[in-house]
């Protein structure tokens, strides 16, 4: 059957399961719009094209689909691409897809052309520029294949306006025509071996569980063997769910501003078990002080990944879930009691040195909104976030007890990723509470995205937490340029006014004991709603591993000596 | 330390581009790039030579397979592989200074291709080391122009190079599927 290039897009899209799509129309991608109003997928105005890219990226870390953004040729592509870099630098599943001029005006400067796929080859995936109607279902499956399978990843399409509106014969192919990609899965048996041998003979081990455990779905494999072997969790930011906070093995977050005793642990270690993880920076420190008495074990999809930041004795090369599946009967079982209890006494001095524990001050903190947030949602609502100091109290303070409900940018720290991830969460999950932690630097990247939840009608709930600065970079002045505050000093606009001229219910906080009436208020209100919170303006995120200093030299909260009177 | 690798890739517009990207963004240093196509319209054969301190090889290999486009890597850097890089040199040579060249070349196996009043072109066929040591000697007569073709290798026989990832796609040599 002949179909123009455009209904055969969304024929494909239409069998690769996608529901909903992000986007903004202009000139070169208005064949594919057009199309569109004859398929049964949902668009959703953007009102930015980052934003669009944001929300595929939110939808598929809170599914496990693959997103999808929509946007028109030259500013409407470029306007993806610090979107596409954030899905890039943590591996998440998106398509986007763009309008391009004709193909015979190509390398022409045409109005609106630019060599989208020259610009967006380095940050993603892989790329196609499609030039005729009749290479459209194969670039389709393709792309969606490429982008979920092995280290997931961002892929483009490119649509010349005149492959949208030529005739080919559409059929659908069973299978991608790709000559030499195809992902890993089991790690041969000898390597297996090797690392089995390694976990018989530790006695200090610990669990490095990263985003991979998410993306691979091995949250049961991961507990089994922690279980089995007793090793304790460490997780890293994007590796948040992945291990339930509340189980004893739990070390929580490690890192820059992980918590301090499993920073201690991994220094202290005698063997990491790295899942699904690449030995960011931002979770090594100083490398070559780096866990110095641990052996290593490395499960990885990406063999550009092993040996990259840190020299691994035993790296498997496969996929995550199907290598754990594969070693568990080779492992007995083993105790470790005498290091966990180490890390226990370390870990009931961290508690001595947190906010939490502290006497009642008056003021309000943003661990203490986090917290009442955590207690008000049941520990069961999707949390987006920003980037900044918001975010590490968001990964500190919620305690994540399941996957898929932390949606943060990791690797690109893309501020402003907050408003618009969370409305592509909720497009993932329209059952399940969706919360937004953000800061009122972050907020204001994106808040043109406010139209969008309210024309989409999204039971989003925004909390700002607002101190009037860009409170990471503050907080790096504050300890490391003399308290010399270059740029961070923030104005705001009225954000309950702001909220409100959307026709969005809004309330601001100023003291502790409105927290959680507020929380009530946005969680009784259908839509989207928005909460000021007025937080305390120069607090810093604690622990805090100073950019390329030894993980276990971090900087602490001091100590308060009166203990708070422990609260219900 | 130079290290030279065969990579099979889909021939497919833009695949140069992408690995001339990666190894940018990677930053490796390319010695040499040569692409051409094989026995296979779908697959076309790069040789890369790199300037490589200690594992640069296995990281360029490593990184290689994250493109999409790339079917089979292999380390072929002191293995059993012929090796030839092809050099058009132009040499100042009067009628006079001719034989000088003409001998030169034919000691090195090497043939003259153009003979104009001022300058001759010769062609040489061989191993880098070869080669450097013909360019030597024409060197005092002046060389006007030169271009060469940077190295392609093969192995020898059923010998393979090395693989360090050899799980890089999924545990079956690419070459079973070809």
């Amino acid at each position: 059957m002949k179909k123009t290039g455009a209904e055969i897009l969304w024929e494909c899209l239409v069998r690769e399961g996608v529901e909903v799509v992000f986007g903004l129309p202009g000139g070169a991608i208005m064949p594919v719009y057009d199309a569109m109003l004859n398929y049964p997928i949902h668009h959703v105005l953007v009102r930015h094209e980052q934003g669009a890219a944001h929300m595929a990226d939110g939808y598929a870390r809170a599914s496990g689909k693959v997103g999808v953004a929509l946007a028109t040729s030259g500013p409407g592509a470029t306007n993806l691409v610090t979107g596409i870099v954030t899905a890039n630098m943590d591996s998440v599943p998106i398509v986007c897809i763009t309008g391009q001029v004709h193909s015979h005006l190509i390398g022409g400067d045409a109005f609106q052309e630019t060599d989208v796929t020259g610009i967006t080859l380095p940050v993603t995936k892989h790329n196609f520029l499609v030039t005729r109607a009749d290479q459209v279902a194969q670039v389709v499956r393709e792309a969606f294949y490429i982008a979920r399978s092995g280290r997931p990843g961002p892929v483009l399409i490119d649509i010349c306006k005149d492959a949208q509106t030529e005739q080919a014969s559409f059929e659908y192919p069973q299978e991608p025509a790709l000559l030499g990609y195809q992902p890993p899965l089991h790690a041969p048996p000898a390597d297996l071996k090797k690392a089995v041998a390694l976990i018989e003979e530790a006695q200090r081990p610990v669990i490095l569980a990263g985003h991979g455990v998410l993306m691979s779905d091995s949250m049961q494999a991961l507990q089994m063997f922690a279980v089995k072997t007793q090793t304790p969790v460490a997780m890293t930011l994007l590796g948040l769910g992945a291990f339930p906070a509340s189980h004893p093995l739990s070390l929580g977050m490690m890192g820059m501003h992980g918590e301090a005793y499993a920073n201690l642990a991994i220094q202290n270690a005698d063997l990491l078990l790295a899942f699904g993880m690449r030995f960011d920076d931002r979770v090594t420190g100083n490398l070559r002080t780096y866990a110095p008495r641990a052996r290593k074990i490395h499960i990885e999809i990406d063999p550009s990944e092993v040996h990259k930041n840190v020299k691994v004795d035993a790296p498997l090369v496969g996929d995550l879930k199907t290598v754990l599946t594969d070693m568990m009967p080779m492992l007995d079982e083993y105790d470790h009691d005498e290091w966990l209890s180490q890390i226990k006494r370390w870990e009931a001095e961290s508690e001595e040195r947190d906010i939490l524990s502290w006497p009642d001050d008056g003021k309000l903190y943003t661990a203490h909104v986090v917290r009442d947030l955590w207690r008000a949602t049941g520990g069961d609502a999707i949390i987006a976030t920003g980037v900044g100091q918001h975010q590490m109290w968001a990964a500190q303070y919620y305690k994540f007890d399941q996957p898929y409900r932390l949606i943060t940018s990791g690797g690109a720290g893309t501020m402003g990723f907050g408003l618009p991830s969370a409305i592509g969460a909720w497009f993932a999950n329209r059952e399940r509470e969706v919360w937004i932690v953000d800061g009122d630097g972050s907020f204001q990247m994106t808040q043109a995205e406010l139209s969008t939840a309210v024309q989409e009608k999204a039971n989003i709930k925004i909390a700002i937490m607002n101190n009037h600065f860009l409170g990471m970079v503050r907080q790096w002045q504050e300890f490391f340029f003399e308290s010399r505050y270059a740029g961070t000093p923030l104005a705001g606009p009225d954000f309950v006014r702001l909220a409100e001229a959307h026709g969005i219910p809004a309330r601001r906080v100023t003291q502790p004991e409105d927290v959680l009436q507020a929380i009530q208020f946005a969680h009784d209100t259908l839509g989207p709603v928005l909460i000021d919170f007025q937080v305390e303006k120069e607090e810093a995120v604690y622990p805090m591993v100073p950019s390329g200093a030894d993980l276990d030299a971090m900087i602490r909260r001091p100590i308060r000596r009166t203990r708070a009177v422990t609260q219900a | 330390m130079q290290s030279t690798l065969i990579a099979l890739v889909e021939n497919k517009p833009g695949v140069l581009n992408r690995v001339a990207s990666l190894f940018r963004r990677r930053n490796f240093n390319i010695e040499s790039l040569n692409v051409g196509r094989t026995e296979r319209a779908d697959i076309s054969r790069m040789t890369i030579v790199i300037d490589s301190e200690s594992g640069a090889a296995r990281k360029a290999e490593v990184n290689l397979y994250r493109l999409v486009n790339v079917i089979d890597v292999q380390d072929v850097t002191n293995q059993p592989a012929v090796t030839r890089d092809l050099a058009l040199i132009k040499v100042k040579a009067t009628p006079e200074q001719r034989a000088e060249v003409a001998n030169l070349a034919e000691i090195f196996r090497a043939k003259i291709v153009d003979v104009a009043s001022e300058s001759v072109i010769v062609e040489i066929t061989g191993t880098e080391d070869k080669i450097e040591s013909l360019l030597e000697l024409l060197r005092p007569m002046g060389i006007q122009e030169m271009v060469r073709t940077g190295q392609v290798a093969m192995m020898r026989g059923t010998a393979c190079g090395v693989r360090y990832a050899p799980g890089a796609n999924g545990h079956h040599p690419a070459k079973d599927r070809l």
